[in-house]
Formats: C-alpha cells, structure tokens, sequence
C-alpha cells in the first residue's frame, strides 16, 4: 500500500514536475524500484526507467515479430495439410499468431514506440525474432513437432511472463498462453496420431522430433553465463526465471511427454539424476544457435524477404485504404478515428476482421 | 425406389456443387496465410477461409466422406464454380473474387434458408458468416475503387477479368430450389451498386467464357485448377488409407 502511494505520488508528480528539480528522478526511481518490489504492475503512464522501457519494446518488439515470422513456416503446410480436420486447426493456428502478432504491437505501442517502426526494424534486419522459424518444416509432421514442441518450449518462457512487471505486456501474454497451450495440445495430438498410424507415418513423426529437439532448446536462449540481459531483466521482474532453468524444467516435461507419444528424443545423454531429481541431458550446439542468431540458419534469407515482400507488395493497399479513408472521414465520422496514425486501423473496425 | 435414389442423387449433387465452392475458394484463400498486405488481413482472409472450410465440411459430408471427397477425387469430378477456382492473384483480384462470390453466397443462403429443404439448417447458419465476408468485400472494393489511383486501376482490371466467371453462378443447380433468375438480378443490382460506389465502371464483357455457362458445375475447369488440387491432395494420396 506504501509503495502504491509513492508510486501514486511520482505519478502525479511526473505530470507537473517543476524543471531543475534535481531530486525528482531519484524520488521516481525509489518509487518504481519500490513498486517492482511488491509485485505491483508498471503501467504505461507511470514514470519508468529509460533502460526499462528500452528492454521492454526491444522484447514485446521480437516477441511480435517472432509471431509475424512464426507463421511461415506453418502456414507453409496449410495447403497440403492431408485431411479437413488438420486443415481448419492449422488455418485457425497461423491466424491466431498473427492476432499474438497485434496484441504484442499494442502491447509495445503503449511503450512509446509504433507498430510500423517496428516493422520497418524487423525488415531492415535490426530488431530479431525467434531463432527456431529459420529452419524449414519439411513434412506434415513438422508440423505436430512446431506444436508439441516448439509451443510447448514458447509456453514454458511465457506463462512467467504473465506475472511481469508491466502490465500491458503481462495481460498479453493470458491472452496469449491460453491459446497456445491449445495448439500445443493439438500439437501432441498430431504427432500421436503419426507415431500410432503407419510405420511411414511413425518414421515421419520421429524424423520431425529429431530435428526440432536442439533447435527447440535453443529457444531459452543462450546459456545464463552468456546471457547479457539476464540479470537486468530479473532484477526488475520483466524474466522471473534464468534461461537454463526454464530449459531444464522444459525438459523435465519432454521426457515422459516423448514417452507416451512412442517417440524418441535425439540425445543420447537424456538420463534421469536422482540427486537432482531433473533429467540431465547433453551438450547444445552453441556454434549453431549463434550463427542462426547471426543470419546464417537455415531459412534466415527466406523468412525476411518474404515478409520484406509481404510488406512492399501490400503497399498499394494500405495507401488505398489511407487515402479512402482521407477522403471519407468527414463523410463519414467515427468510421476513421485514427487517419493521422494510419488509415487501416479506421478501417478495420467495419469489417469481419474485428470477430476473431 | 427409383424417386428416391434421383432424389439422392440431385441431392448429393447441390451439397458437391456447394461444398465443393467452398472448398476450394477456403483453400486459395488459405493460401494468403503470411503474405496479406496488413496483419488485421492475415486475421481476416484466414477467418473467411475457416468459415469457408466449416461449411465445406458439413455440406461434403452429406454427400459422403469428406476426405474422400476433397482428397480423392479427380479434377473433372468436381462441381465448384470455375470463379472460386481462379488464382489470388493481386489483393484487387482476390477481393474482387471475393465480392462476387460472397454477394451470391449471401442471396444463395438467404433463400435456402428461408425455405424448408435439406440446406435449410447450414444456410441459416452460413448466411450469418458469408454477410461479413460480404461486408469486408464490399468494404474492400469501395477502399480499393476509391483509394488511389493506383488501387482504382488495379481494382478496375480485377472485377474486368474476374466477369467472365460470373454467368456460371446463375446456372440452376439439381437439387436447390431456388429462383435463378431472381438471384441474377439481385445478384446484378447489389454488385453493380458497389461499384458504382467504388467510383468504378460496371465490365462491359460478357459474362461467361467460350465454354458453355455452369461449366464449373459439370466438372470442366480452368488450367490453374488442376495444380491446386495437386497440391492439396498430394500428401493424402501418398498414404492411402491411413488416418491423420
């Protein structure tokens, strides 16, 4: 309750704070700091260290484009998808991502920054997204492995981060983890159904877990003694777990899950330690996750051009409905709030985009 | 007995004919997935695409199974309409594609809904969906007409090319008691609005091809139908017989 007051106080303050006040930031810093201590929620208009709300939309930021660019790889199945059923699961998938996609804009948005700086980031190559959707889905059953395993590692970062320190980012990621536990479940199924079908079916399930294992620890990033934002981000609550923690735990849950499904995973060193009581499990191949990292896996030059093309293809049309809505805002009020930001955003309220 | 298996069969032809338009139209649509202009259209052509899919499932399985059908059969054994089938082309193509289809969709489904047959239920449902997917192309054309001068172009060639296709949709259809000619003209009346509103001119063109009108309907389609179908039916042929 203290803190909240404090933290009242700066708040008010950072509205009419006097210049010169040389003590005014420090009185803000102890506010925030207290704040972050008793778990409360930072919120957009309250006073935030600059190095905070940098850390901050540099993640929402790659959180969204890793969304944007996590949809290639799967949508790169829908079309071949092998009955109905997998088909509308996989289409309601790839589109929810791109709703991920929104709410984590919005989410960065209320950090200052815009949805298209972002973007014009991402296709210059200056912001990142996962490491994991520069390789290739090469069957059907890669798609269940992307399911099972690759949500399934992206939900065991993520469910921490509902309890975040900033709040627009923290009510995203309920949102988020809600359904993506829902497409991980589809996931297992998927690879299930494979693994208890044909003897080519269970050979194309295995092969897909063999590939997507390493890459798929890869996603908690490099290991804590390399990690270099770490520390910063745990101190003030934005990560609440260290990156091989989550790993481990991420393979605790593997094991058993790879068990029940008849699959296998590709290490050799995968055993339980009964005075750890965690699985051990052998060595990452840092040298491949750092060239990823660096542009050079497998789908780096792929996935950006055809997001770059994506984008500059689209360009007519966001300047049609731009200039549509120029024309018509006086016409017709209310149907265009938001010409100064860009008039897709006006649009989008009238069509059926607003139902998903 | 014989009454019956007809009925069956005329039956069995309209849930293919109407299936099959959804099918395929849900597929190309599917097709956008990560190459729309804005995101707020990733989420949109995929919505249009999943209700598509969710009335193709349901109408395909009145005719029998729906894998089968969609999976197993051969290009001259579909029903859809060639003007589903077209490629997406530009946005302005896919859109225009979608303003015809989803203009006929609508009065289609009204009118089978209205009545007592057996695509009463899904229609009620359906119209329901295919009003947004009316709207959002209708919203889209008036964008795009009425945009730049750029866009208006680019949607003036789109409804040009995709006019053509447009005859085949009035062919009475085994099965749908509906009134035809009464939905050509509100069909005519609701797209020759829109345009105009579009700031765009109504094609001068005819409205079917060389080929005899309704050819979609008896299995006679364009090239680009042959290569989709490949590519969607490939990897369940490779397995046959199994379960995914």
């Amino acid at each position: 309750m203290a803190t909240a007051a404090a933290r009242e106080t700066a708040r008010s303050q950072a509205y009419d704070a006097p210049e010169g006040a040389g003590d005014i930031t420090a009185e803000y810093q102890r506010a925030f700091d207290a704040a972050v201590a008793a778990d409360e929620r930072i919120e957009p208009r309250d006073w935030m260290p600059d190095a905070y709300r940098a850390t901050l939309v540099r993640q929402i930021a790659q959180h969204a484009h890793s969304e944007i660019i996590g949809m290639q790889p799967e949508a790169n199945w829908i079309t071949r998808a092998p009955s109905l059923r997998r088909k509308a699961i996989l289409m309601a998938k790839v589109q929810d991502e791109a709703g991920h996609g929104l709410y984590l804009y919005s989410a960065a948005e209320t950090l200052g920054t815009s949805r298209d700086e972002l973007l014009d980031k991402l296709h210059a190559g200056r912001q990142k997204y996962s490491s994991i959707f520069n390789y290739p889905t090469l069957t059907w059953a890669d798609v269940g492995a992307i399911g099972w395993l690759v949500d399934g590692a992206a939900i065991t970062n993520q469910v921490p981060l509902c309890r975040c320190s900033y709040g627009p980012y923290a009510r995203a990621m309920v949102r988020i983890c809600k359904e993506e536990s829902f497409h991980q479940r589809q996931g297992y199924e998927l690879l299930l159904a494979l693994s208890k079908g044909t003897p080519e079916q269970h050979a194309m399930a295995q092969d897909a877990v063999d590939r997507w294992w390493w890459p798929s620890l890869m996603m908690f990033g490099p290991p804590d003694d390399e990690s270099q934002h770490s520390a910063q981000s745990m101190a003030w609550k934005i990560k609440r777990h260290s990156n091989d923690e989550l790993r481990q735990r991420f393979v605790d849950i593997c094991v058993p899950q790879a068990e029940s499904l008849g699959l296998t995973l590709p290490d050799p060193d995968l055993k339980w330690n009964e005075e750890r009581g965690h699985y051990d499990s052998g060595a990452i191949d840092w040298t491949e996750f750092w060239e990823v990292l660096k542009g050079n896996g497998p789908c780096n030059e792929e996935r950006l051009t055809r997001r770059r093309q994506a984008h500059e293809e689209g360009a007519w049309v966001r300047e049609a409905a731009a200039a549509y809505a120029a024309k018509h805002t006086t016409a017709r009020p209310g149907t265009s709030t938001s010409t100064s930001t860009s008039g897709e955003t006006g649009m989008n309220g009238e069509t059926g985009a607003t139902r998903a | 007995m014989t009454t019956t298996s007809a009925k069956d069969t005329a039956l069995t032809q309209a849930a293919l004919a109407l299936g099959d338009d959804a099918l395929v139209l849900s597929h190309r649509l599917g097709e956008w997935a990560g190459n729309a202009p804005v995101l707020e259209e990733e989420v949109a052509l995929a919505n249009i695409a999943l209700d598509l899919l969710g009335q193709a499932r349901v109408l395909l399985s009145m005719a029998g199974d729906e894998d089968e059908l969609a999976f197993l059969r051969e290009e001259r054994a579909f029903r859809n309409l060639q003007l589903v089938e077209q490629p997406n082309g530009d946005f302005a193509h896919t859109i225009a594609r979608q303003l015809y289809f989803s203009v006929y969709q609508h009065l289609l489904h009204a009118e089978l809904a209205a009545g007592d047959g057996p695509f009463a239920p899904l229609a009620a449902k359906a119209v329901k969906e295919v009003d947004y997917h009316r709207d959002h192309a209708e919203q889209w054309t008036l964008r795009l007409g009425d945009g730049t001068e750029v866009s208006h172009e680019r949607m003036q060639r789109a409804v040009n090319a995709l006019w053509r296709f447009t005859g085949e949709m009035f062919q009475p259809v085994e099965g749908l008691d509906v009134n035809w000619q009464v939905l050509e003209s509100a069909w005519l009346e609701r797209v020759e609005d829109v345009l105009r509103r579009a700031t765009l001119s109504v094609p001068e063109g005819p409205r079917t091809g060389a080929w005899s009108a309704g050819a979609g309907r008896q299995g006679l389609h364009t090239e680009p139908f042959g290569r989709m179908l490949a590519e969607m039916q490939h990897l369940h042929r490779s397995h046959p017989g199994t379960t995914w």
